[in-house]
């Protein structure tokens, strides 16, 4: 245990409208959901005195937090443009708790909002590809864009442990499944495993439908301390256990394709909150590509070494089964607007732990795992939330 | 619009001007530290498994072995479309280093994970030429 664990909590989280918003500029979308946030969990704006954020790339800015603060008009005293790709949010989280906890701040917002379908010019398109596409000496010359790096980590895994593309495609179905009970969703047609094979193939052995979605849209999340979130609106969510672990960014450097830095970051948080795998009522984890969550499963520690195929295929991952994963669809089916990704997995489990999912509530859920993962499975930060 | 899209040919930085020149040479070099004995990929100007800053050029073998591997359908940009389908693998090197190319000369289908490769080297501009992988010789095609 640490003092860090139960000394902080999530008192308020709102979500922009997802897919394609061409009506709003990205730090408006930042904004509105910065406000609704606030509002959610009963506090003033001037209240808060820290921001913690991530750059866009439909608007750029220098200084991303300071920006956002002056949009708001307030005058923080903790200030941070953070970069760990999808392990962003939850990173974000960590710190805010840590700078809660030292006393540098009191009140924490984490707001981000991104443009990838009505935002970018060509320009940007290219260059945000460019950025997203390895290493510019060593990978870049070979032309590998994401899904094909993922790619490599799934041959690799389906080589090792033999497991089959009819159950990784079964990620994707549980995903949009989910998706078709949140209001917010992009996607909520229902897709069958043969939907998922039968896909354009992208790099194989990933399928379009094995690939998160291109989205507008973005989050917010309000942080204080526990002493204080319980005299708010919200019922509070406590921030229970939480590690960090980051081995390589490029994918060729990478120790071992089948194994991350979510094995330590899982064991951190989980030693943290003095709880186990076991003890978890539902996880968010990153679902970038269907590969991303068997690779998630296996190393924090959900099933064993090789086994996660069988898992999804058991029906464990969906709504009722052992551990229902990412309830709100994911990035698979809920939405990804690149950087923001991974604040939805954060505000879900979240939602789940208030009791506010509706058809998609987790039967009293009062433990919540989040992991986020960024980069080539190079970033990694687990996060364990409870209801006390 | 007028879209020139060529393939990338890498700019050489400090640490690497060394590798990329024996390339254009067709020779594959590794950056290896004389502390610990290990060789490294990609060059650096500190050892990362010692720190040690004394290092040196070896000249590696150019074989290995598939590690693992995609057929690309999608590609980044106009210049890889025209080669897609195509194979992006990590080759493991005699040496004990990994790194990423292209497997060539051979039906994209037929690459697999354990599969003996020799490298060649393909120019991308008058002074830039990359590592690639073709099955090794003998290999069956
Ligand atoms: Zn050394």
């Amino acid at each position: 245990m640490s003092g860090l664990s139960g000394a902080t909590a999530i008192v308020g989280v709102a979500e922009t409208r997802l897919g394609k918003v061409p009506e709003l500029g990205c730090m408006q979308m930042c904004v509105q959901a910065a406000h609704e946030a606030a509002a959610e969990a009963g506090i003033k704006m001037s209240d808060i005195d820290a921001v913690l954020t991530v750059d866009s790339m439909a608007e750029p800015f220098r200084m991303h937090s300071v920006v956002l603060s002056e949009y708001l008009g307030i005058r923080p005293r903790y200030s941070m443009t953070n970069s760990l790709g999808g392990a962003t949010h939850c990173a974000m989280v960590s710190h805010a708790a840590a700078a809660l906890h030292a006393g540098l701040c009191d009140t924490v917002l984490i707001a981000t909002s991104d443009k990838l379908v009505t935002g970018l010019t060509k320009d940007q398109a290219i260059a945000a590809l460019a950025e997203n596409a390895g290493h510019a000496q060593y990978e870049r010359p070979y032309g590998p864009m994401i899904p094909a790096m993922y790619a490599l980590a799934a041959n690799r895994y389906m080589h090792q442990y033999g497991v089959t593309p009819e159950q990784m495609a079964e990620v994707a179905v549980v995903h949009r499944r989910h998706a078709g009970m949140h209001p917010n969703a992009q996607e909520k047609t229902p897709i069958t495993r043969e939907d998922v094979l039968a896909s354009k193939p992208v790099a194989m052995p990933l399928r379009v439908l094995d690939c998160s979605l291109v989205s507008d849209g973005g989050g917010a999340i309000i942080m204080t301390r526990a002493d204080r979130a319980r005299d708010l609106k919200q019922t509070p969510v406590f921030l229970l256990g939480v590690g960090e672990r980051h081995l390589n960014e490029f994918v060729h450097q990478a120790p071992d394709l089948t194994t991350c830095g979510a094995k330590d970051s899982g064991e951190q948080a989980f030693r943290m909150a003095g709880l186990a795998p076991k003890d978890m009522d539902v996880a968010m984890l990153y679902d970038c590509f269907t590969i991303t969550v068997l690779l998630l499963l296996e190393d924090l520690g959900f099933c064993p070494r090789g086994e996660a195929g069988a898992f999804v295929e058991s029906g464990a991952i969906a709504l009722g089964g052992a551990l229902p994963v990412n309830t709100h669809g994911g990035l698979l089916s809920h939405g990804h607007p690149g950087r923001p990704g991974g604040v939805f997995h954060i505000i879900e489990a979240v939602r789940q732990l208030r009791g506010q999912c509706d058809a998609r509530q987790v039967q009293d859920a009062a433990r919540a795992f989040v992991h986020g993962n960024g980069g080539i499975l190079s970033t990694h930060c687990s996060l364990i939330l409870g209801r006390d | 619009m007028a879209e020139t899209l060529s393939l990338p040919a890498p700019t050489p930085t400090g640490d690497s001007k060394e590798y990329w020149s024996a390339a254009n040479d067709g020779r594959l070099i590794l950056r290896a530290c004389r502390t610990c004995g290990k060789p490294m990929f990609y060059p650096r100007g500190h050892c990362p498994a010692c720190g040690s800053g004394d290092l040196e050029w070896r000249e590696a073998s150019g074989e290995g072995v598939v590690h693992a591997c995609t057929i690309v359908h999608r590609a980044p940009d106009q210049a890889f479309r025209a080669r897609a389908p195509y194979v992006i693998a990590l080759v493991d090197l005699k040496e004990g280093p990994r790194m990423m190319a292209n497997i060539t000369d051979c039906p994209p289908e037929e690459v697999r994970i354990g599969m003996p490769v020799t490298v060649w080297f393909e120019a991308r501009s008058e002074t830039i030429a990359i590592p690639q992988f073709r099955p090794a010789q003998g290999e069956k095609k």
